[in-house]
């Protein structure tokens, strides 16, 4: 793990990248990344996350500034800038079942080739899908998910990188953390090793490339 | 009382002591306000927490802490919270003992369509089809009509949420429940007479001779 300063982490990110992003309804986004995203003008963006949340916060943010190309997400609804950008083809966007999208991203993080989910299964969202059955019961292949980068916004990080989350702010930060070539951290505190108990830590330190620097040189 | 607090009402009767029930946005959440006394139920947001509470009193919101909305909630005694892989994992896998959610249309079989309006209304279906396959029990709360156009169908014309028949159906006007693969009518609210639901339903709806009415627990 490395620490970074935020304009250095996201300047790694090149145009086209595809961003996997914590958060829902953006509790548990990590603002200042998606801040300086908007800041470097970065284009053509893939953004993998539960939702694009609102104008104005989280991922919304990099929607109104038109930074986002396609979007892999279960819901839009309160999001209409998402949903124009749909309906005008300007933005690429897939809708996948809450449950499955996770799933998706487990699989590609957890070194799965897919999962098998009931969800689904006889609905738009089986279109063009493989249907398996097991034991009598039908359920959709579902392919993995991985991306370039997973931004997560912690609650905590040590000196190590161990990750804890707060409440609902952990929602998608742990599994995304499994499935990027490069994990990019935000945590709101960074305390010292030993601070966060071995059982409290969710996210191993190994996984985590990236701390975002904060305070004074 | 207005059509959603009806609604709400009835809906409440069907909790039990124990259970673990999610509520989805609009009508759904209000059922939480008339959870019958001495039944302990615990409630789930998908977006990671079960023991989802009232809504915060004004100043004491924590921004880490929101139902599936967004919307702050307290979290009550007891209450515990997790990922999202955990969360559907609880939905998919028979863990939840019962979902309430919205409704947009329901058909003669008791199949729901409440995620998208092609080319009008496209929000994407969240949680919906996960919850609809893979709760143990399904409640759909929702208006018996739309600007008086009926909303139980024979066929609906709207995108499914899942082939899986939902178990009861609770509009202001009555209680459907599909015995069978078919819409029957098992209850009408205060007031309703079997006529006036009849009347308001494009679905083939089976009404036996005695209609009991509907508690809600008042």
């Amino acid at each position: 793990m490395q620490t970074i300063a935020l304009s250095e982490a996201v300047a790694m990110i090149p145009d086209g990248a595809s961003l996997m992003v914590g958060g829902f309804m953006a509790v548990g986004t990590p603002e200042p990344l998606m801040d300086e995203l908007v800041r470097q003008g970065k284009r053509r963006l893939t953004v993998i996350a539960n939702d694009t949340a609102m104008p104005g916060a989280g991922i919304g943010k990099l929607v109104s500034a038109g930074l986002v190309a396609r979007v892999i997400a279960s819901h839009i609804g309160l999001n209409p800038e998402t949903q124009k950008g749909m309906l005008t083809g300007k933005i690429d966007v897939e809708l996948v079942p809450q449950g499955t999208l996770i799933e998706r991203i487990r699989a590609g993080g957890f070194g799965l080739g897919g999962v098998l989910t009931p969800t689904g299964v006889g609905t738009l969202a089986a279109e063009g899908k493989t249907t398996v059955d097991v034991d009598g019961k039908t359920f959709l292949l579902e392919k993995p998910i991985r991306a370039d980068f997973a931004l997560l916004k912690a609650h905590a990080a040590d000196y190590l990188g161990n990750l804890t989350y707060a409440l609902t702010a952990r929602n998608f930060n742990p599994v995304i953390a499994m499935a990027a070539e490069k994990v990019i951290v935000y945590a709101e505190n960074i305390v010292p090793v030993g601070v966060i108990p071995p059982d409290q830590v969710v996210t191993p330190a190994p996984l985590v490339d990236y701390l975002v620097a904060q305070g004074g040189s | 009382m207005d059509a959603q607090t009806i609604i709400a009402k009835r809906i409440a009767q069907e909790l039990r002591d124990g259970m673990l029930v999610n509520l989805g946005i609009g009508i759904p959440t209000l059922v939480a306000n008339y959870v019958p006394a001495g039944i302990h139920v615990f409630f789930q947001s998908e977006n990671g927490l079960i023991g989802t509470g009232a809504v915060p009193e004004p100043g004491m919101a924590h921004k880490d802490l929101t139902d599936a909305g967004g919307r702050p909630v307290t979290a009550l005694p007891g209450a515990c919270t997790f990922d999202s892989a955990l969360s559907f994992g609880l939905i998919r896998g028979g863990h939840l003992d019962m979902t309430v959610l919205g409704g947009l249309q329901v058909d003669a079989h008791g199949r729901l369509a409440n995620w998208m309006i092609p080319g009008k209304m496209v929000p994407g279906m969240g949680g919906a089809m996960d919850l609809v396959t893979g709760a143990k029990r399904v409640v759909v709360a929702m208006q018996h009509t739309a600007k008086g156009s009926p909303k139980i169908v024979n066929q609906c014309s709207l995108p499914l949420t899942s082939l899986r028949p939902v178990d009861l159906l609770v509009t202001e006007l009555a209680v459907i429940g599909f015995p069978e693969g078919r819409a029957t009518l098992l209850e009408t609210a205060p007031g309703v007479t079997v006529e006036d639901v009849l009347k308001n339903t494009a679905a083939e709806l089976a009404a036996p001779k005695e209609v009991a009415q509907m508690s809600l627990g008042d």
